[in-house]
């Protein structure tokens, strides 16, 4: 019975997801506690450190690989981000456009 | 086995696949809507309406905690999952148990910062600000209780029914749900609690 069309996942994956999140959620904390960085370079930190734990966890927990990820799978992802990025980017960038007018 | 079991068996695969690709749709829609929250609360950010500054109002320890349920409650549950499918009922039942445990804890943790703000007079209708707050982070407490009590229900069929083709379904559909939470947590402490410690 083909009962194994799941992603391969293996006791390494997770334990390697764990360690990369955890780093990564330490170093944002470190910086916001400790203030060694100017408030813009802690800011564009933050922003990596928040998408590079975003990969590590569709990759590790999630086991997505785009070479061996099902067609109609990886295209609902990358629609779901393209609409994300027009409706967010979007309000952000008129809310903000609109808040300078108001000043 | 015959022929017809066969394709009985087939039929059923191929309906369980349906299923996974339906609950992943679902996940993206539910992706759109925690993105539309966070980019409400990134717009409210400033309309505090002269209540405390945000900086006041949170704990970072206390954040802190609440990542490491979480994240820990990920990992257990992908231990549960790799003792599914080698077969091990039991371990696969007791991971559960540590990923439901670590998943009320940070319940806790939540309910405990919301009374204690509500308690400071910062309640949802105190701002736009903490509406904005409050529903946010709220909604993603709403999916964790219901991924709780998935959970619950998956380690009751793991014990009744066992390892079934459509129990195995259910509990990879969980996963995705679980993992998926927790990735809105990343959103949740580098938007909304970390940046406001930024000096």
């Amino acid at each position: 019975m083909p009962m194994n069309h799941y992603p391969e996942s293996t006791l390494r994956d997770y334990l390697t997801g764990l360690v990369l999140a955890a780093a990564l959620t330490i170093a944002p904390f470190w910086l916001v506690i400790t203030h060694p960085l100017k408030s813009g370079a802690t800011f564009a930190l933050l922003a990596v450190c928040a998408l590079v734990q975003l990969l590590v966890h569709l990759r590790f927990f999630l086991h997505l690989r785009i070479s061996h990820m099902d067609r109609i799978w990886l295209g609902a992802l990358l629609f779901a981000g393209v609409l994300i990025l027009i409706m967010v980017g979007g309000s952000l960038w008129i809310m903000w456009d609109l808040n300078m007018r108001m000043v | 086995m015959t022929g017809i079991e066969n394709l009985l068996l087939e039929h059923q695969q191929e309906e369980l696949t349906n299923r996974e690709l339906g609950f992943w749709l679902y996940l993206m829609t539910d992706a759109i809507i925690f993105a539309l929250l966070f980019a409400t609360y990134v717009v409210m950010f400033s309309n505090t309406a002269g209540g405390t500054e945000p900086a006041q109002l949170f704990d970072l320890s206390h954040v802190g905690w609440e990542t490491t349920c979480l994240l820990l409650s990920s990992t257990s549950f992908g231990l549960a999952w790799l003792a599914v499918q080698a077969d091990k009922r039991q371990t696969a039942v007791l991971w559960l148990v540590v990923t439901c445990l670590l998943g009320v804890s940070f319940l806790g943790l939540e309910i405990k910062e919301f009374v204690d703000l509500i308690n400071q007079q910062a309640t949802p209708q105190r701002s736009g600000y903490l509406s904005a707050f409050f529903t946010l982070v709220a909604t993603h407490g709403l999916h964790v209780s219901i991924g709780l009590l998935g959970i619950l229900v998956m380690i009751g069929q793991l014990i009744m029914e066992g390892r079934t083709a459509p129990v195995i379904s259910r509990l990879f559909r969980l996963g995705l749900f679980w993992h998926f939470l927790d990735i809105i947590w990343i959103g949740i402490f580098s938007v909304v609690y970390l940046p406001v410690f930024i000096r």
